[in-house]
Formats: C-alpha cells, structure tokens, sequence
C-alpha cells in the first residue's frame, strides 16, 4: 500500500513538467478562449460579457461564412490530391528499382523547405507576368492563368505549393508498406492479379490504419492553413484564399476583438474534434488493424 | 510442354522489364517536378536582377552573382535575426529535452495508478490546435512580461510536448526491466536509473527528437508572427516574410538568396543525420 502511494507520488513528479505546461499552456488559454467568447474584449479594457452575442454575429458575419466556405474548399482539392499524389509515389519508391536511396531523397527534400521559403519561392514561380510556371505551359502552347490573383486559380495554386512538401507523408507510407507480406503480392500475382488490383485489394487494405491517419492529420492541417496564403496572398485576390485561421488572426490581433476571436477558436475546436469523429466512424469498417 | 513453358518465362521477363521502365520513367518526372523549384531558387539567386526576368528564362544564370547573398545579408538584418533564431532553437531543444525524457520515463518506468488514463489525455492534446489557444495565449504572455521578447517562443517547451513524449516512451519501453530493476536494488534513485541507464541507451531517439524540435522552431512562423512585436527580436522566418512583404515582387534574386540561405542549414542537417530523420518521420506513423 505505502509502495503505490510512494510510486504515485514518484509518477506525478515526473510527469509534472508536462502537468504544469499543460494547465498554464493549454487548459487555461481553452478556458480563456470559452469565456472570452461570451464577452468584448479588445485586450486594452477589461471584458465585457455579452453572452451569445459573439457567436449569434459570426453566422451573419458574410466574411466569416466566405471563410469557411474558402476553407471547405481547399480541404476538398488539397486532402484527395496529397493522399493520391504521396501514396502513388511511396508505392512506386516502395519498389526494388535503380537508384532508389536517390529518388527518395529527391522526394523528401522539399517537404524540409520551411514554410516561408517555400511559400515565396513559389509565389515567384507562379507570377503571372515573369513566372517559370507559365513559360513552361507556353512551351505547350498553353496560355497560363494569373494563378495568384485569379478568384479561380488561387485556391488551386496554394494546393498545389502544399503538394510539394508531401515527402513527408511518402515517408509515413513508406514504412507502412515494409510491413505488407510479401507473400500476400505473391500470391496475387500467381492468382493473376495485375498492378492495379493488388493495390486495390492488398496494399490500400493492409496500410489502412495509416491512411487513416494521415487522412486526419491531413484534414486538421488543411483547417488550420495559415504561413503559405498569408505569404503567398494575403487572403486576396477578393478574399478567395481568405481561411478560417487567417480571419481568426485578423480579429485577435488586428481588429482586437478578442471575444470574436474566441467565438471563432471555440468553433473550430468544436469543427475539428467533430470532423475527427465523423472521419473515424465513416472509416472504421475499412480499417484493418493487424492482430499484434 | 516445356517450349511453352519457356516462352511463357520470356513473355514474363519483358513484362517484367516494361514496367520497370514505366516505374522508372514516372519517377524521373516526378522527381524532376520535384526537384525543379529548389534548382530554379538556386538559380534565381544567383543572377544579376534583368536577367531574373529576362525571356527565354536561364537556368544556368550568364554571370553567377555571389554578391547577391552578401546583398541579402545586408538589405535585412540577416545575421541578427540568424541569432535570435538559433536562441529559440536552442533553448526549446533544451527545454524539450529534459522535460519529455522526464515525462516520458514517468509514463514508461515507474508503475502508478491511473498512469494509463493520463497517457491518454496526453496523446488527447494532441489535438488542440494552436490558432485555438494563440489568441489568448497572447493575453497570458502579455500579463507575463513575454510579449516582445523571445521566451513565448522556447519556455513552453519545457512544459513537454505530447508527440515527444509519445516517442519517448515508445523507445524506453524496449529498454530490458532487468537492468532498471537491478539498478534499483542496488539503491540507485529513479533519477540516477534515467540518466545513467535510460539515457544512454537512448541516444538514437533523442537526437530525433532534439532534430525535429530544432526544425519546428527553426520553421515556425504563425508563433514569432503572433509574439514578436519588436522588430529587433524578429526570426528568420518572419524578417524574411517582412522584407518580402516590403520589398516583394521586384527583387527575387535577393529574396531567393535569402531563402536559399534559411533551407540549407536544413538541408544540411539532414544530409548528415539522414537515417534519424526517417526513423522518427516512419515513427509518428506508429500512432496510426
């Protein structure tokens, strides 16, 4: 009995660091956001609860709905098109091929860019006027886009600037699919499976738990995008790459109302832990998990 | 009987030999996709200003102007923000350090009740987005005396975070009981077992995370944008975001030598700590 106490109290000391920083860090700041969301507060003066005011002028807000809208929307382009793009290329790199210790590294490079590098060294290659990008679709006789200040082709550029950074992920499946049976392939080829259907039916299947993981990594990522259309836009051209984030941003620190903001955080939280849920319910059945 | 089989064995060694040829066709475009917008920043950075714009665009730029980083060096205060940026590196290294190797061995090595509950509200915070918590993170630093300096950006890194103590755990957990038992019996505290044996069995996993906290504080932008409001604290990052923001859209070759000069010591690092760096990456994919 003294030894479990003695043990309890060794564990706690221990794990006090992340204790102490957890409270001060992160259960505070959610409790501040919840209770300045139910007030005005612009920092300078002391707050002012309004109750639900706060959330009730969000869902009139046009720029707060246009946000979310924006949002949706490159969540939906950019979350198919990573996961296609970084499990096509580990499937490939997964392979015993020449050159593959180059290849890999080749891919895994640019996801080591920091964001703000990355996100000016493409808004150079996207310039419409002296741009690389659209000299090269000249070359094929395609006339591009302004991509940046197109209401159009904004969305779809800062997808793209992010798919060049999925080394990462490729990183992720790659060791997921070193753990796939051999024999599992094997014996598909003899039954006379071809490419396509033993990705189908053994690789996707067998790396799902991994999948699924990225998937929801994935989406909590693309919800909170900031660093690249800040950069690379500013939210314009007609506030087209305006997400969720930036506004939040806008109105903690430029407008200062910080009870708006919370409002906002809240929301998002409460959007993100719900998205996860769904996700993981509408995945479940088609996760395998391997017994250990 | 066996001719057939012979010329099945043949038709299936050039079926073989195609798709090799298309694996490897495919890749070698990606990897020229891939590859293409660092060569073309290297490129950028080192031509005379006309020719950034000059059509048909050069790769190989007609005079290689080295001055144009000594250029960028200058035009913002480079090595200024290099140092307030390495501090933040440093300090949050440290800090991550010594607080998820002592909350890790907590979580792994000592047996208490209602350990694993805990363990789960750690992996739980996982979730919480910071632009959920920025806002009023900045309220709490300000009552603090931290808005303006640089300690909002590495002091809560003592306060251990959850993806480092995950990893952390993982590993110690494959450490042999036997031998912090026996160090146990022998009298040894539970602090002298963590530095003396869990530790330097350790290493491997340590630089992994010590390299990825060094590169999401070298990296991190949406912090130093949020609590550095004096501009003589400034990282990196954000100088670089700042200038752009100033000067952008005119002088690339500058901009693309000032970012090239923030990758390569990333790049760097990773050429030399290559195998740590895809351990720990293939390793967050574990949680899955």
């Amino acid at each position: 009995m003294k030894k479990s106490t003695g043990n309890l109290l060794k564990g706690l000391i221990f794990i006090s660091p992340w204790i102490i920083g957890f409270l001060i860090f992160q259960v505070y700041p959610i409790y501040k956001s919840v209770y300045y969301s139910f007030c005005e507060y612009d920092v300078l003066n002391p707050p002012i609860f309004i109750g639900m005011d706060n959330y009730k002028n969000l869902f009139h807000d046009d720029i707060f709905l246009k946000s979310i809208v924006s949002t949706a929307i490159y969540t939906v382009m950019a979350i198919p098109l990573s996961m296609i793009v970084s499990l096509f290329f580990a499937i490939l790199l997964n392979q015993k091929i020449f050159g593959r210790g180059v290849f890999r590294t080749i891919y895994f490079l640019p996801s080591l860019v920091p964001m703000v590098a990355l996100a000016i060294l493409w808004k150079w290659m996207f310039n419409g006027e002296n741009g690389i990008l659209n000299y090269i679709l000249g070359l094929f006789g395609i006339s591009g886009p302004n991509w940046l200040g197109s209401t159009m082709w904004a969305t779809p550029s800062i997808v793209l600037t992010g798919i060049w950074g999925v080394g990462g992920s490729i990183v992720i499946y790659l060791a997921a699919l070193q753990d796939v049976p051999r024999s599992l392939y094997e014996a598909a080829e003899i039954d006379g499976a071809g490419w396509f259907l033993r990705v189908r039916h053994i690789t996707i299947p067998m790396i799902s738990p991994v999948i699924y993981f990225n998937l929801i990594l994935g989406i909590i990522g693309c919800l909170q995008v900031f660093a690249v259309p800040y950069i690379m836009t500013a939210g314009g051209p007609a506030r087209s790459t305006y997400y969720y984030t930036m506004y939040l941003f806008d109105n903690a620190f430029s407008f200062l109302k910080m009870g708006y903001a919370g409002a906002m955080a809240v929301l998002l939280f409460i959007i993100i832990v719900a998205i996860t849920i769904i996700t993981t319910k509408l995945t479940a059945s088609r996760i395998y998990y391997a017994e250990k | 009987m066996r001719k057939n089989n012979l010329v099945k064995h043949k038709s299936h060694k050039k079926q073989r030999l195609l798709s090799s040829v298309a694996v490897h066709t495919v890749l070698i475009i990606g990897a020229i996709a891939f590859l293409f917008p660092l060569v073309w920043m290297l490129s950028t950075s080192l031509k005379p200003l006309p020719e950034t714009t000059k059509i048909p665009p050069t790769i190989i730029p007609s005079k290689f102007m080295w001055s144009n980083y000594a250029h960028a060096t200058t035009a913002i205060p480079f090595w200024k923000y290099a140092k307030n940026t390495l501090i933040v590196c440093v300090l949050s290294v440290i800090g991550t350090l010594i607080s998820s190797t002592l909350v890790a061995y907590g979580f792994s090595r000592i047996q208490w009740k209602g350990r694993n509950a805990v363990f789960y509200c750690v992996l739980a915070t996982m979730m919480i987005p910071f632009p959920v918590i920025m806002a009023p993170l900045f309220v709490v630093f300000g009552k603090l005396g931290w808005i303006g300096t640089l300690k909002p950006l590495w002091i809560p890194s003592f306060g251990a975070a959850a993806f480092n103590i995950f990893l952390l755990r993982q590993f110690f957990r494959t450490i042999p009981t036997e031998l912090t038992e026996a160090a146990r019996i022998d009298g040894c505290s539970e602090l002298g077992i963590l530095l003396r044996i869990v530790l330097p069995l350790s290493k491997p996993v340590l630089l992994v995370v010590a390299l990825f906290q060094f590169i999401a504080s070298w990296n991190d932008f949406l912090g130093p944008l949020v609590y550095l409001t004096r501009e003589n604290t400034y990282t990196l990052a954000l100088g670089l975001q700042f200038f752009q923001s100033q000067h952008g859209g005119t002088f690339w070759n500058y901009l693309m030598a000032a970012s090239s000069l923030i990758v390569l010591p990333i790049i760097v690092i990773y050429f030399f700590a290559q195998k740590a760096f895809i351990e720990g990456i293939s390793l967050t994919g574990l949680k899955g």
